[in-house]
């Protein structure tokens, strides 16, 4: 049988490799928003792991509304790059220190 | 080894693999379509858990909206590719190193030894009778409404705030507002009305 220690492992990986990826693209922020979506999903998957070893329906409540809060968060992250893009043609990290007057 | 944990281990390995792939594809647009793979290999697992309202959420929220959400905005922009991958072998060993010492440290406590099956028992296979979708409905419906209904705003106020950012009015097209197009009135804007005698074409044929 598979234990819960492998799902935990494999979402592990997971959301370790997303973290690599922040550090890899950290020019781009189209991946740096995917690889947080790869940080959601080992946590989604980590959550459903436990509600079946536990048999208790929480856990998939819980990633319901991870899943909800995550959709709205992409939505308006993209709809903010759009608009960075239109006003200043780059996605470039680096180029956008505005902010600091 | 049960035909189960061979689904595992295809589907878990696909997904790790598509992941990779996510962090160092070149081009934006592969990234995307290797992270649909993810997802869709992930619901798989999320089957395999007898979660399987969320693993169709997940291909079709996800998959179906947000990725091609995705899709249409890397697209959309015209980004400049190389110097965004520049400092992309530079960082590769410092993102290497702490990815694999969060690896270690998290596999240390999430191993064998506290999580495996010797402590949490693998639960007995869910008959036919057992149906997820209306026992998630349940608990959705009766003990977490509030929290339900507040999940719908926050959609709303995604909705809200993701038209209102990218709305534009561009002053440089030649639109013309049709609501005062039809209010136009003869004094004081620029319309003007001719009397003249009615004029019959005179018969040229025959």
């Amino acid at each position: 049988m598979i234990a819960l220690s492998d799902y935990l492992i494999l979402s592990s990986i997971l959301f370790c490799l997303a973290v690599a990826g922040i550090f890899l693209n950290r020019k781009n922020v189209i991946i740096l928003l995917m690889c947080i979506e790869l940080m959601l999903l080992a946590v989604n998957t980590n959550f459903i792991a436990f509600s079946h070893f536990l048999q208790d329906m929480t856990g998939q409540v819980f990633v319901f509304f991870i899943l909800t809060v995550a959709a709205a968060e992409a939505a308006i992250g993209l709809a903010i790059l759009v608009v960075l893009f239109r006003n200043r043609r780059t996605i470039n990290v680096q180029d956008l220190d505005r902010l600091k007057g | 080894m049960g035909f189960e944990k061979f689904l595992f281990y295809c589907f878990a390995a696909i997904t790790v693999a598509a992941a990779a792939m996510v962090i160092t594809r070149r081009n934006p647009v592969h990234a995307v379509l290797w992270m649909v793979v993810a997802f869709v290999s992930s619901a798989a697992l999320w089957l395999l858990l007898e979660a399987e309202f969320l693993g169709i959420v997940l291909v079709l929220v996800y998959v179906g909206a947000v990725m091609v959400l995705f899709l249409f905005v890397v697209m959309m922009l015209d980004i400049d590719i190389a110097t965004l991958r520049a400092g992309f072998i530079k960082y590769l060993p410092v993102g290497a190193l702490v990815a694999t010492v969060m690896l270690v440290e998290i596999v240390l406590i999430v191993g064998p030894g506290n999580f495996g099956l010797d402590v949490f028992p693998a639960p007995p296979a869910a008959g036919v009778e057992v149906n997820n979708t209306r026992d998630l409905g349940m608990m959705l419906y009766t003990v977490y409404v509030y929290p339900f209904e507040l999940a719908a705003v926050i959609l709303l106020v995604a909705i809200v705030a993701a038209i209102r950012l990218t709305l534009r009015h561009r002053t440089d097209t030649k639109f013309i507002d049709p609501a005062r197009q039809v209010e136009v009135r003869k004094g004081p804007d620029r319309i003007r009305i001719l009397k003249m005698p009615a004029v019959v074409e005179a018969e040229t044929q025959e």
